[in-house]
């Protein structure tokens, strides 16, 4: 009890120490003129002092986006995007430093309330000036210190870049190239920064890896991008993202997430997505695409992807495994949810190239208001990958008639001794549940929570501890005001 | 007065089910409801609990002296108004530990009371599933989940005894049951009998009567009560069916 409340503290430090560092950075200096030129593209690589290397990396990707559109393939409606309004680089914004919880949104303190946020996180996430107990630099170290001890780097992408450029150069874009896609070159030119974990051979971190304890990212930014590395026989589990709610100025959000496990390794990468989804009306929003992939290069190795999905106007994001070690193994599970005229197009892609890999889908939609929730996944067994074994299930519960649920999967098996099973079903949240929820006692609202909870406990029981009680009052909060 | 039904007119879709139908139930009283199949019993435990779209047309529900013709159903269960479902529904994923404490949880929000904290809870549920003699590791399953038919009438009085309502409606909670399960149901029902509480027990059999024994019999047919009578009408409804009363 006392070590969770022990992590409990230095999280909260730690939280309050990336919001104080935002503070004093110069903004006027900092900040690139609007619009993307490779100019834009310099001065983002020198800001960061950047060996030659990387600005080249960047001038390409740039290059190349130039030549490239935006998909449409996927189910989802928004203006056009003006990339040439956006700043590419700026210091975080300072915004107005409100005195005391008192003049926040009272819709955000009561999320927070719901969510179980201690009083010191609530102030530091929605602006509050607080101050700063312990000196942050000793809470840093302490996990430096722990990590280290096990040759683990837990770092923002940025200083990877200054002490660790080989560890970079050898796998950055190895799995999601510039080439990749829009919104990947987009990523690949500008990226701001992110994060960079390496596990050495043989080693099991001893900790689940959060971005929370990673104190040089600022803010989780709009050009994000994350590198992880599992080497021989190493095993981490890793955890993106914050469920309090987000509310980011940013509307573009187009991150990349690289994952590398070597030989025998895996990996456990669990997101809690909760960006700002916009107000009832459709008004606002995050728009968040995401490239997200990992490969299982050696034989023997694993990736197992966990999301839930709960903010955003639109995601567009489909975490992928390339299994090409022999017996690796690819995992998604996935709950998404929409509500008001939020919109998803997500899933997945399994590219089996290894003999005996295995993959596993399980994919939860959950459409309410008048939203739009799609589930894309690939399966590709290539022809030397025999003896593989895939299997997806894709289902969608329907709150109310307005909203959509749609499933696209495509299937492309290239031998015979290979199996794909794919089920997929349709429901609706059921009157008579509801009913006998609310029979005994438990209103509407609590009785959707409960009831979609349990429709999605497979997804929410892959969870870390830490996140998975969290995610499950985030699923009901999010479907509030979604029945009369 | 427990419950007191006035003329109450109910509609379906807007085809009229209950037609004009009266009953009164006082504390301490067990009344059964038999009559035949499409008659409008469920329709009236419906109408009692507030299901949505059944709609009512004309007429009054008084529960504890309160008009509560548009409450809400889970207002209506907080007070103490309670089913156990002809059809007990399933809700995957849910366990029905999970389940019981969200509701128990939400009746002692609606008195005021504190939240029950998890010894409370794990006692009570310890106690309760012993006399309905349900087996420990159905709480760990998901509600009505795969539970034979049986498990899941007990269940529903499993239920009813952690809620500890005021007022207890059986709709057919005998059907299906071996005899030794009708047993059981029987024991759930008379342990929390007593002078503040009433039942109304709707069935098709006299022989669970034989264990829970009413008060008063009424007999349903088109949507009204067409006799009433003490214990001994169900055993002239044994012998002679409905066709008499038609
Ligand atoms: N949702 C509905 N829509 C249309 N008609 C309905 C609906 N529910 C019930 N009915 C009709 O109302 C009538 C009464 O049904 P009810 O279920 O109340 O009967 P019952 O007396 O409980 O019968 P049983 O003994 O078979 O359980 C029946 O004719 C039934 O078909
Ligand atoms: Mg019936």
């Amino acid at each position: 009890m006392s070590e969770d409340k022990d992590q409990n503290n230095i999280l909260e430090e730690v939280t309050s120490k990336e919001y104080q560092y935002g503070f004093y950075t110069n903004i006027e200096m900092d900040t690139a003129a609007v619009g993307l030129t490779e100019e834009t593209i310099r001065f983002i690589s020198d800001k960061k002092n950047e060996p030659d290397w990387l600005l080249e990396f960047r001038l390409k990707a740039f290059h190349h986006w130039l030549t490239i559109e935006e998909p449409t393939w996927a189910h989802l409606h928004h203006p056009p995007i003006k990339y040439q309004d956006i700043i590419y680089y700026a210091a975080p914004k300072k915004k107005k430093q409100l005195e005391s919880l008192d003049e926040v949104d009272p819709e955000l303190l009561d999320t927070f309330k719901k969510l179980g946020i201690s009083l010191e996180e609530q102030k530091v996430l929605s602006g509050v000036a607080v101050d700063a107990v312990i000196d942050s630099v000793s809470v840093k170290t302490t996990f430096r210190e722990t990590l280290s001890k096990h040759g683990i780097i837990f770092c923002s992408f940025s200083e990877a870049v200054q002490e660790y450029p080989e560890l970079v150069k050898k796998y950055m874009g190895s799995v999601v190239p510039y080439r990749d896609n829009f919104f990947a070159a987009l990523n690949s030119a500008v990226f701001s920064d992110g994060s960079f974990c390496y596990i050495p051979k043989g080693v099991r971190c001893p900790m689940e890896l959060s971005t929370y304890f990673r104190i040089n990212a600022a803010n989780t930014g709009q050009f994000e991008r994350t590198l992880l590395v599992a080497d021989e026989g190493a095993y981490v589990s890793y955890l993106e993202g914050c469920t309090a709610p987000q509310r980011d100025e940013n509307q573009l959000h187009a991150a990349i997430v690289e994952i590398i496990a070597e030989t025998g390794a895996e990996v456990k990468y669990s997101t809690v997505q909760n960006w700002y989804p916009g107000d009832k009306n459709g008004k606002g929003g995050i728009y968040n695409f995401v490239t997200k992939r990992g490969i299982c290069k050696g034989d023997h190795s694993k990736i197992s992807w966990t999301q839930v999905e709960t903010g955003s106007a639109i995601t567009w994001k489909y975490p992928s495994c390339i299994l090409k070690g022999d017996h690796s193994i690819g995992e998604f599970y996935s709950v998404a949810v929409t509500n008001h005229y939020q919109q998803a197009d997500t899933g997945t892609k399994m590219i089996h190239l290894g003999k005996n890999t295995k993959s596993t889908i399980i994919s939860k939609g959950i459409s309410a208001g008048f939203s739009n929730n799609s589930y894309r996944g690939m399966v590709r067994i290539a022809k030397k990958a025999s003896n593989s074994r895939n299997f997806s299930q894709c289902d969608s519960l329907l709150l109310g008639s307005k909203c959509g649920a749609h499933t696209f999967p495509y299937i492309n098996t290239g031998n015979e001794t290979s199996v794909v099973e794919h089920e997929a079903t349709t429901s609706k949240i059921s009157e008579d549940q509801l009913f006998y929820c609310q029979q005994r006692g438990i209103d509407s609202e609590k009785a959707i929570g409960l009831i979609v909870n349990g429709y999605a406990k497979e997804v929410l029981n892959k969870l870390p501890m830490e996140f998975a009680v969290e995610a499950q009052k985030l699923l009901a909060i999010t479907l509030e005001g979604s029945v009369g | 007065m427990l419950l007191n039904i006035n003329n109450l007119h109910v509609s379906i879709n807007g085809k009229e089910i209950l037609k004009g139908l009266n009953l009164r139930v006082n504390q301490g009283e067990v009344h059964a409801i038999m009559g035949p199949n499409g008659t409008g019993k469920s329709t009236l435990a419906a109408a009692i609990t507030g299901r949505d779209g059944y709609e009512i047309t004309q007429g009054e529900i008084w529960f504890k002296e309160e008009l509560i013709n548009e409450m809400l159903p889970n207002e209506r269960a907080n007070k103490g108004v309670f089913l156990s479902f002809q059809y007990p529904v399933e809700i995957p994923g849910v366990s029905m530990t999970n389940f019981m404490r969200t509701a128990l949880n939400a009746k002692h929000e609606f008195e005021g009371l504190p939240i029950v904290t998890a010894g409370e809870f794990l006692k009570k549920m310890e106690l309760k599933k012993q006399l309905v003699d349900i087996q420990a590791k159905l709480n760990n399953r998901s509600v009505n989940e795969g539970f034979s038919g049986g498990e899941k009438k007990k269940n529903e009085i499993f239920q009813m005894a952690m809620l500890e309502p005021t007022l207890a409606i059986l709709d057919e909670t005998d059907s299906g049951l071996d005899i030794d399960a009708l047993k059981v149901v029987a024991k759930g029902v008379n342990a929390l009998r007593s002078n503040d509480n009433g039942f109304v027990v709707i069935t098709h059999y006299q022989r669970l009567l034989d264990f829970i024994i009413p008060d008063f019999v009424h007999v349903m047919y088109d949507g009204r009560i067409v006799k009433s009578g003490g214990k001994e009408l169900a055993f002239e409804l044994e012998e002679k069916g409905y066709d008499w009363l038609k």
